[in-house]
């Protein structure tokens, strides 16, 4: 089932096409992954998803329906990238602040906050102030108000920077908890090794286009550029063949590339007719980072400012 | 509406607790009183005694010459400008044979200034002088001349003028209109920077803090502008309210402690110098404190209160709007504001002459336009010149001028609010103003 879908999104700024035709959709469930270099267009995509900017045209639904802000802000939790907490106030006053915000009852909130601060053990902390706070105790306290509320839709922007490795993976298993039951999670970062961990699906935009989208695996599968890792009990020497390229060395291997028309079986069959004895064989995919990289590079890296005419 | 209700809420409880709050809520009327009282204290216990020696070349002036509690005169003989301080005065006077030439002068010696209130004094007794050996020259009786010298006009009649209205008519006391005008007027000009100044800081707090984005994933940007502006409105309340008690209630304590026994030193004062019927410093409080309490206080007071929150309404988003925009550097705040500050301060010039003038047509119009009404208005009111119709169109316009700024801020804050790092000017607010959403 669709819970999100974006169609035809554009926000034009003076000078930037800061999303400009924009469409993808994210299943209910899944951890969808919002990849893109620096002023690509993400965080006024994620602006308009959670109903701060309205888009200049195009469609959002929501579970089907036209997107309400109003109506449907309860079921989202947006995490912004610029993100930061009241500092003299309580912390427990804050989450309890925060959730009613969202349009929690009272009684509610405070039920759920006990429940994550258990989780968090983080009960010792209801008095304190955020000042009291170092930058991931605080990071922690504001996953926890992004979640209280149990939303439909959870939008993380950046969620792990400034997190030591421990309440990364404490966070990052609350996230895999949330989306088993049920929650869709929308995953904005570039740092390309968690999204491979993470993520199911992910979109690539850059410059407000989307140039890249499908499952983490299918793009792999799309991107890879036929290299192989051969292992040998002892390294031969390099020879002449029509069928593949040694790319480099290393120990005891050979990384080559198949050259076009060929199938991974001839360049078996050609060590093996050479005389070598091959002890293993794998095929290397592009990491999403290299993918990263490659397509962003095929657009200009920096954005330039433009003059935008807007109808 | 719920939401706003909490965010109110939450302005108010975690302002209203603090530290800060509590002891200017409690020191400000202190200070206020012990400075009133000092100062009162202080003009009765300091005035210095002056002790003058005369030496008068003609012998006119020895007759008329009187001492009063400050002043005291005496002739000498042997006495000269070096060294009239060695006999103990205070100060010389010489009047030369032929002080109506222009050659000549009178020349008054002291070691330290006198001050402008005993030098008055002392040209009044020449003037008297001058003016009695007039009248002796020109053969009037000196028993009639000292008849009517002795007459002190102002006991002999009851002055009261009274304002006509239709057919209201009030009592006029310009100098209470005067006072409660300009008071009130400054209290609403104080309160307005003040408070004014809060709300911009909150909203820079709120943005520097990274928490503006949060929130308004949760609640509309007005929600939270309105919401913070409406808060700090209930702390000013609070604030004010509890001043007003303060105050009266201090004064009434400070006032029973004075009259037992500053009034009772005064009048020692009074009449040990001998000459009776001055009001002292502390009497003339007394007198004060009932005269205040015959103002008309039941249509001051409501018109205060309305002004003071319109006038904090309507500056308050302008207010919100500058905070929105300001990066980390607080100088730019200080330009920023230099649009809102302007208006104000220009208030308070009017406010200084619709006090005297509440009719001059710069206090009419300075009193009807928003941007003024509030520190003007409540300047003109207590004249109780005002027509109701100025009243209502004033009210009016003050409330149609905070639905506007109100509007126009949220605009600007709603942009502002979620732009970071970027010095914004003013042609760029401009923009954001005239965009349709």
């Amino acid at each position: 089932m669709t819970i999100l879908e974006l169609q035809n999104l554009k926000k034009y700024y003076a000078t930037q096409r800061a999303v400009d035709d924009i469409s993808f959709s994210i299943q209910q469930g899944s951890i969808f992954g919002l990849l893109g270099p620096n002023g690509a267009g993400k965080t006024t995509l994620l602006r308009m998803i959670t109903g701060i900017f309205y888009p200049d045209s195009g469609n959002i639904l929501f579970e089907g329906k036209k997107f309400e802000p109003i109506k449907d802000i309860p079921m989202i939790g947006y995490m912004p990238e610029e993100r930061g907490l009241y500092k003299k106030m309580k912390i427990g006053e804050q989450a309890l602040y925060l959730a009613m915000l969202k349009g929690m009852k009272r009684h509610d909130a405070m039920q759920k906050i006990k429940e994550w601060f258990v989780k968090f053990e983080m009960q010792s902390w209801w008095n304190k102030k955020v000042d009291d706070l170092s930058k991931g105790m605080s990071q922690k306290l504001q996953f926890v108000t992004t979640v209280l509320h149990e939303p439909k839709l959870l939008i993380l922007d950046e969620p792990f920077s400034g997190l030591d490795p421990v309440n990364s993976n404490l966070i990052k298993d609350e996230i895999f908890k949330l989306a088993q039951k049920g929650t869709t999670i929308i995953f904005s970062t570039h740092r390309m090794e968690q999204v491979e961990e993470i993520c199911d699906e992910i979109v690539l935009i850059n410059k407000g286009k989307k140039i890249l989208e499908g499952s983490v695996k299918q793009i792999k599968q799309d991107c890879k550029e036929n290299i192989f890792k051969v292992g040998f009990t002892l390294l031969p020497e390099p020879f002449e063949n029509s069928i593949f390229d040694i790319v480099s060395t290393k120990d005891n291997y050979f990384t080559v590339k198949i050259d076009e028309g060929h199938k991974p079986a001839a360049v078996l069959q050609a060590f093996l007719d050479h005389g070598d004895s091959i002890i293993s064989f794998n095929e290397i995919l592009p990491s999403l980072n290299d993918i990263f990289i490659m397509k962003v590079k095929d657009t200009e890296s920096a954005r330039q400012f433009e003059k935008v005419l807007i109808e | 509406m719920n939401k706003i209700w909490l965010i109110i809420k939450r302005e108010y409880l975690t302002r209203v607790r603090n530290k800060t709050f509590i002891l200017s809520t409690i020191l400000l009327p202190l200070f206020f009183i012990g400075f009133i009282f000092a100062s009162a204290y202080f003009s009765i216990k300091s005035e210095d005694k002056q002790k003058i020696a005369v030496v008068d070349e003609n012998g006119i002036f020895k007759t008329s010459f009187q001492s009063d509690k400050v002043i005291t005169y005496e002739f000498p003989i042997d006495i000269n400008s070096t060294n009239f301080k060695e006999k103990g005065y205070t100060a010389f006077l010489y009047i030369p044979k032929n002080y109506e030439s222009k050659e000549d002068s009178i020349s008054l010696v002291s070691i330290k200034q006198l001050g402008i209130d005993a030098e008055d004094k002392v040209k009044v007794q020449l003037n008297n002088a001058i003016r009695n050996k007039a009248f002796l020259q020109n053969n009037i009786d000196k028993k009639i001349l000292d008849s009517i010298n002795a007459i002190d006009e102002a006991s002999l009649y009851k002055f009261s003028p009274v304002i006509k209205q239709g057919d209201k008519t009030a009592q006029s006391n310009s100098g209470l209109s005067y006072g409660i005008g300009y008071g009130s007027g400054i209290l609403i000009y104080i309160t307005l920077f003040i408070y004014g100044a809060a709300v911009m800081r909150g909203v820079m707090e709120e943005k520097m803090n990274r928490i503006a984005e949060v929130i308004i994933s949760s609640v509309k940007p007005f929600q939270l502008m309105i919401g913070k502006i409406l808060g700090i409105a209930a702390v000013g309340i609070t604030q004010l309210l509890i001043w007003i008690v303060l105050i009266v209630g201090l004064s009434t304590l400070f006032t029973s402690f004075i009259s037992a026994d500053t009034i009772h030193q005064a009048q020692a004062i009074n009449s040990s110098v001998g000459s009776a019927g001055n009001s002292s410093a502390a009497m003339g409080f007394l007198t004060a404190k009932n005269t205040l309490l015959s103002a008309n206080w039941a249509l001051i007071l409501p018109c205060f209160l309305f002004y003071f929150l319109g006038g904090y309404l309507f500056y308050a988003s302008l207010f919100a709007a500058v905070g929105s925009v300001v990066n980390e550097d607080p100088q730019e705040a200080q330009s920023l504001m230099l649009p809102i500050t302007m208006p104000i301060i220009l208030s308070f010039i009017i406010l200084t002459t619709a006090v005297g003038k509440p009719d001059a047509p710069i206090s009419v119009w300075g009193s009807i336009i928003p941007f003024s009404s509030p520190i003007v208005m409540i300047a003109r009111i207590p004249s109780g010149s005002v027509p109701g119709w100025q009243i209502a169109l004033s009210m009016l316009s003050l409330i149609a001028g905070f639905l506007l700024t109100a509007m126009l801020a949220a605009k600007i804050y709603r942009t502002g609010i979620l732009l970071y790092g970027k010095k914004v000017t003013f042609r760029e607010i401009g923009k954001w103003l005239f965009r349709k959403s």
